[in-house]
Formats: structure tokens, C-alpha cells, sequence
């Protein structure tokens, strides 16, 4: 199962609920998903619109546990702000920390994530830290205090996939006993499935199911890839060869002769 | 007094972050908030006097990835 502070969880699938094409289809994603975790932000509410209002009534039917993240912060002050908001608002000390770099890449911004981390640790936050491959940042956010991390596959919303798999394969072997959740970049369920046989705990994406032409089929699609990797992986996978090894018995061919054999 | 609502210019009258709140109907709704940079529980803003320029910041739940 995985494992969130303490707390099991039988999806090893997180999802966003950003850029849906309705609310009902959100809805119908993570139920037909069956994620049992969602993230969400805080953003600047209208008087007048009250937008946030309706959302959180959609997400109290959902029934699910809820990660807010701190999206778009840029500086350490930024985020430890928006992390403190957003565990009153959503009555959860759990926190997605994002520090980001720049616009082109949303890249994280490591030293301050490490900073913004220590603060929140301290804060009895239970941090979960949106990070790189890295292992010197990833040492640091665990002495921090961060037993979860998650590591981007490729920048968010850029459905590249596992860009560095060695990377992300040493991070793994690094911190065999971290919760590792890839987080961004996930663009298809076979690559989700790739990061679940490298033996990732969990995949979080958002872009790849809401931005699909069907996001229920594809929020489907994403559940059933991330079984089968992590299948895959704890039934152990056969390391590749450079050449081939026949299946089939090779004593007892029809036919067989002994000058053939190259 | 001239203040900054959610980056926007705006006068008010209101002494408190409460009565901010409150003057804009958002008294019981899901937000939390933030005077200059820094937050402020939702207990804290009776408590909360506001001067000219202040930088407020009123939030609430949002899609998210």
C-alpha cells in the first residue's frame, strides 16, 4: 500500500483537479479512477464571483483526501504563507511545497524549497516536497524532515515522460525506504507504468487526464497503468539482454543438427 | 483608507481584517487571508488592525495540480 505519513492508501494514483472541461467530468474522473487523493490550490477569491465556494462543495462530495499545493509561489516567504493559509483552509497539514524557478521550465527552485521545507517541518507540517532528481536536494529535504518526495519526470504539463530515468532510478536506490511520488511530465499511462516498474511509490498528474479527449477513459487508462507497473515491479522484472535467449526448450528440436548451430 | 485588496486598489472604512471581510460578504465563506505577506488565522482577524496601504490577501479553494 502506499504510504503517506504514517497513512495507507490503497491508489498509488494522485490527481489534479485543474483545467477539467467540467466540474462533472472531474467528478467522474477521480470516481472512476478511484484516487483517493486530490491536489488543490488557493487562489485570490472575488467577492463577487465566489468561485472557490462551489468548488469546495464539489470536492466535499468527492469524499477524498485533499493536497494543496503551493503553485506559483517563488519565493520561501511566498510559500511557507500559502502553505499556512492553505492548512486552515483545508484543515490538513499536509502540503504539495512548490518553490518555482522561472516560468519556462516551473523548474523547482531548490535552495528554497529546502528553506521553505525546514520552516514548515518545524511548523508540524507534513511536507511533500515537489523537487528534481537530485540526490544532494533530495538528502536535504530528507533531513529536513520530508519522508515523502516528489520528484518531477519532466517539466509540469510538458508530457515528456521520465526525461532522466537514470536519475530518477539512482534517487530510487538512494532512498529505498522514502515515499518517492513522480510528480509532472506524466504525459501517458505507459509512461506512468515506467516510473511504477522503476519502483516509484505513486505517480501525481493532472495535465495528461484533464487535457485528454475523454479525461474519465483516461483517469481510467492512468489507474490501470499504474497497477500494472507496480505489479510489474514487485514481481520482478527480467533485466534486458543485448542478445536474444530462446523460450522455447532448445533439446529435443525437430530436425536438429549440430554443424547448424552458429 | 486607501488599502490592497487581492492587488486591487480599494477603499474602505473597515478597521479590522474581520470587518473587511464582513463589508465584503465574506464573513462566513471558505477563505483564509494574509496582511503583508504574512498570515493570519482566521481567530486573529478581529484582532487584525488595518492601516492605509496594507496588502490583503483573501483566498479560498481552487483546481489545482
Amino acid at each position: 500500500m502506499l504510504e503517506i505519513y504514517g497513512e495507507r492508501f490503497t491508489s498509488r494514483l494522485l490527481l489534479g483537479t485543474a483545467q477539467y472541461p467540467s466540474p462533472a467530468s472531474l467528478k467522474q474522473a477521480v470516481e472512476s479512477s478511484f484516487a483517493e487523493i486530490v491536489t488543490v490550490s488557493l487562489r485570490r477569491e472575488s467577492a463577487r464571483m465566489r468561485a472557490g465556494q462551489g468548488f469546495w462543495e464539489l470536492i466535499e462530495q468527492l469524499g477524498v483526501r485533499v493536497l494543496p499545493n503551493t503553485a506559483g509561489c517563488r519565493t520561501v516567504k511566498e510559500a511557507v504563507a500559502t502553505a499556512e493559509m492553505a492548512r486552515e483552509l483545508f484543515g490538513t497539514p499536509w502540503i504539495k511545497l512548490e518553490v518555482i524557478a522561472n516560468d519556462d521550465t516551473l523548474q523547482p527552485e531548490l535552495f528554497g524549497l529546502v528553506e521553505a521545507a525546514a520552516t514548515l517541518v518545524g511548523e508540524g507540517f507534513k511536507v511533500l516536497p515537489y523537487t528534481t532528481e537530485d540526490l544532494s536536494a533530495a538528502e536535504k529535504l530528507a533531513g529536513a524532515g520530508c519522508t515523502v518526495l516528489m520528484p518531477w519526470a519532466s517539466p509540469i504539463g510538458s508530457a515528456r515522460g521520465l526525461v532522466n530515468r537514470d536519475g530518477l532510478k539512482t534517487l530510487r536506490a538512494y532512498f529505498p525506504d522514502t515515499t518517492l511520488i513522480i510528480d509532472a511530465g506524466i504525459g501517458a499511462p505507459s509512461q506512468a507504468a515506467e516510473a511504477m516498474e522503476l519502483g516509484y511509490d505513486a505517480v501525481l498528474l493532472n495535465t495528461a487526464v484533464a487535457k485528454a479527449g475523454n479525461p474519465v477513459k483516461m483517469a481510467q487508462a492512468f489507474a490501470r497503468a499504474i497497477e500494472a507497473g507496480r505489479l510489474g515491479f514487485e514481481a520482478g522484472l527480467t533485466p534486458p539482454r543485448d542478445m536474444a535467449s530462446p523460450s522455447t526448450p532448445v533439446a529435443g528440436t525437430p530436425f536438429f543438427k549440430i554443424d547448424r548451430v552458429s | 483608507m486607501q488599502i490592497l485588496v487581492n492587488g486591487e486598489p480599494m477603499a474602505t472604512n473597515a478597521r479590522t481584517l474581520a470587518e473587511l471581510c464582513a463589508t465584503l460578504g465574506l464573513a462566513q465563506a471558505k477563505i483564509a487571508t494574509a496582511v503583508n505577506g504574512c498570515f493570519v488565522a482566521s481567530a486573529k482577524r478581529e484582532l487584525t488592525n488595518l492601516s492605509p496601504k496594507d496588502e490583503v490577501e483573501i483566498v479560498a479553494p481552487r483546481q489545482g495540480g
